[in-house]
């Protein structure tokens, strides 16, 4: 027997349910299955083709050096430029909602506003501003006499220059996180570590830093979710290159699957960033656990 | 140290921050309005000797980015009231009805933000090849009418709204779709505008689904545009810094307008952690 209510609430319910089954949890079990079929050009010609291979894309997968570079780049990229943004973050945050800080709403919209912007865009944007020759950045490099590699021509810094575009798009949102963190720090436990005699580090060592923790769960959390996943930044600036220096899982699965249409592989491909960030959302709530 | 000069050592170090932040910006800005080789002489040229908008002119008379711009507009809009009427419904759903497994449910609908979309690509273009919705602006909307975020964040917000008031209306004889509409909808005005500017935003600057599910130019939204020129104008930076003001400057302009609301959402959003 059904209230009026529940009948009311099937149909409230029923247009969101229909979408995201079809259009978002059948596609990734499916992407699953997918996974373990050798699924390419001919299969797309005639489903017949399609063939049961169990786990044989991992297989392949695991045994394939390029996979590997990859994977190398994706975490360096995400363990050097999720710490790197967080710590730009918070020094960030700190300065906004400093007490003598005035236009506080200014800076803030300021820092926030690259966040905001189109990636695609200020990937093309930071291209130029890295040219080796005409690049803002080695002109100002060159006027102080200090040296001006080719960012994204040299396989050795050109994940440090996608790494910096990163954090300059992504810190103004931690920092907004932050601010609000360092909000709900209650004003007397600043007030007691000063009759402490506490200086300005301890307080920020004892007091700030430990209020924050449940903060810097989530944004760890997030920043690391969110740059394992990068694409766009390479196949704008880079395409992968040079020397796969900057290839990354997503763009090995977008290449696999839509440029070679070797989807069975691509799935598998896909299925193990996702086991990645499983992985980080897990290791971040164990470290949790232990504070 | 007094408190004079620490308090300016604090702000030169803000207003160093803010300059180093908005300066790849502002030399979009400047070099889209430089003519064709000025950005790249030495000495370099920080703002145009003579600001000509004839990048632009290329871009919409010769390029036709107009037609980018429009279809990101037809995409983001739509997206936008949809996910913002499906997601108030069902939010207020999970909020306010009572129901057989209900918060199993939503519990469930949840573990869908821990997956990375790009896990279910793959499957969901074949989907929409047997749809026939390849090249379609609708191929490019359907997968974001609805997102479990948006349902998300509406929840949390209805369930602030006082039971009270829905038992009076139902007393008064109120079906239930006018209660969700002219008791609850009108509550929730700053959280729909909150997920509104979020939606917009979020798909306005969305670029791999569109790349993938958009091969034809004639329905590519603004970063799609803008990829396929950047390959063939790697030359024309001035043009190029164009193309980006004309990405970039609407959402920038949303954000400035309706940024009280965006910044709300990403609040709740952080809560959840």
């Amino acid at each position: 027997m059904k209230t009026p209510e529940a009948r009311a609430a099937l149909l409230f319910l029923s247009p969101a349910i229909v979408l995201l089954s079809v259009f978002f949890f059948a596609p990734v079990i499916a992407g699953f299955a997918l996974s373990v079929t050798d699924f390419d050009l001919y299969s797309i010609g005639d489903i017949h083709n399609l063939r049961f291979i169990a786990l044989r894309n991992y297989g392949d997968l695991l045994g394939n050096p390029i996979f590997w570079t990859a994977f190398a780049n994706t975490l360096y990229f995400a363990l050097v430029g999720g710490p790197l943004t967080v710590a730009v973050s918070l020094v960030a945050a700190l300065l906004v909602n400093a007490k003598l800080t005035r236009w506080k709403a200014l800076f803030r919209t300021i820092y926030f506003a690259p966040v905001v912007t189109t990636l695609v865009a200020v990937s093309i944007v930071f291209k130029y501003l890295y040219h080796p020759r005409f690049g803002i950045i080695n002109l100002a490099l060159g006027a102080m006499h200090l040296p001006q590699p080719d960012w994204l021509g040299d396989p050795h810094w050109a994940m440090p220059a996608i790494i910096l575009l990163g954090v300059w798009k992504g810190f103004g949102y931690t920092m907004i996180i932050f601010i609000a963190g360092l909000q709900n720090v209650p004003e007397e436990l600043y007030e007691a570590a000063r009759l402490d005699g506490a200086g300005m580090w301890r307080q920020f060592r004892h007091v700030t830093l430990p209020m924050l923790g449940p903060t810097f769960l989530f944004v760890g959390v997030v920043v690391a979710i969110g740059q394992l996943q990068i694409f766009a930044e390479p196949y704008v600036m880079t395409k992968g290159g040079p020397l796969n220096k900057t290839l990354t899982i997503v763009m090995m699965m977008y290449e696999q699957g839509f440029k070679f249409w070797r989807m069975g592989y691509a799935a598998a491909v896909a299925f193990v960033l996702f086991l990645i960030i499983g992985a980080a959302t897990l290791v971040q709530m164990r470290l949790r656990e232990k504070q | 140290m007094s408190r004079r000069s620490e308090s300016l050592l604090l702000h030169s170090v803000l207003i160093a921050g803010g300059f180093l932040t908005l300066f790849p910006l502002l030399w979009m800005l400047s070099a889209s309005f430089m003519s064709n080789g000025e950005s790249t002489t030495f000495p370099p040229h920080l703002v145009p000797h003579a600001a000509t908008i004839a990048q632009y002119r290329q871009l919409f008379l010769r390029l036709n980015i107009g037609r980018a711009f429009l279809s990101s507009a037809i995409v983001a809009g739509t997206v936008t009231i949809s996910s913002v009427l499906f997601g108030s419904m069902a939010g207020y759903a999970f909020a306010k009805l009572r129901f057989g497994g209900r918060d199993r449910m939503f519990g469930l609908l949840l573990t869908a933000i821990i997956v990375p979309p790009q896990v279910g690509m793959l499957p969901l273009f074949l989907l929409m090849k047997t749809l026939h919705l390849v090249n379609t602006y609708w191929g490019v909307i359907i997968p974001s009418m609805v997102t479990v975020f948006g349902i998300f964040l509406i929840r949390q917000f209805m369930l602030s709204v006082p039971q009270e008031l829905l038992e009076a209306a139902r007393i008064d004889g109120a079906s239930e779709w006018r209660i969700y509409w002219s008791v609850v909808m009108p509550l929730a005005r700053p959280i729909l505008a909150t997920l509104a500017t979020f939606m917009f935003m979020s798909t306005w600057n969305d670029f791999m689904w569109p790349l993938i599910i958009l091969s034809n130019q004639s329905h590519h939204t603004l970063p799609v545009a803008l990829a396929n020129l950047s390959g063939e104008h790697v030359l024309d930076v001035e043009l190029m810094m164009a193309g980006s003001v004309v990405t970039i400057l609407p959402v920038l302009i949303v954000f400035l307008v309706l940024q009280r609301y965006y910044i709300a959402g990403l609040m709740v959003g952080s809560v959840k952690g």
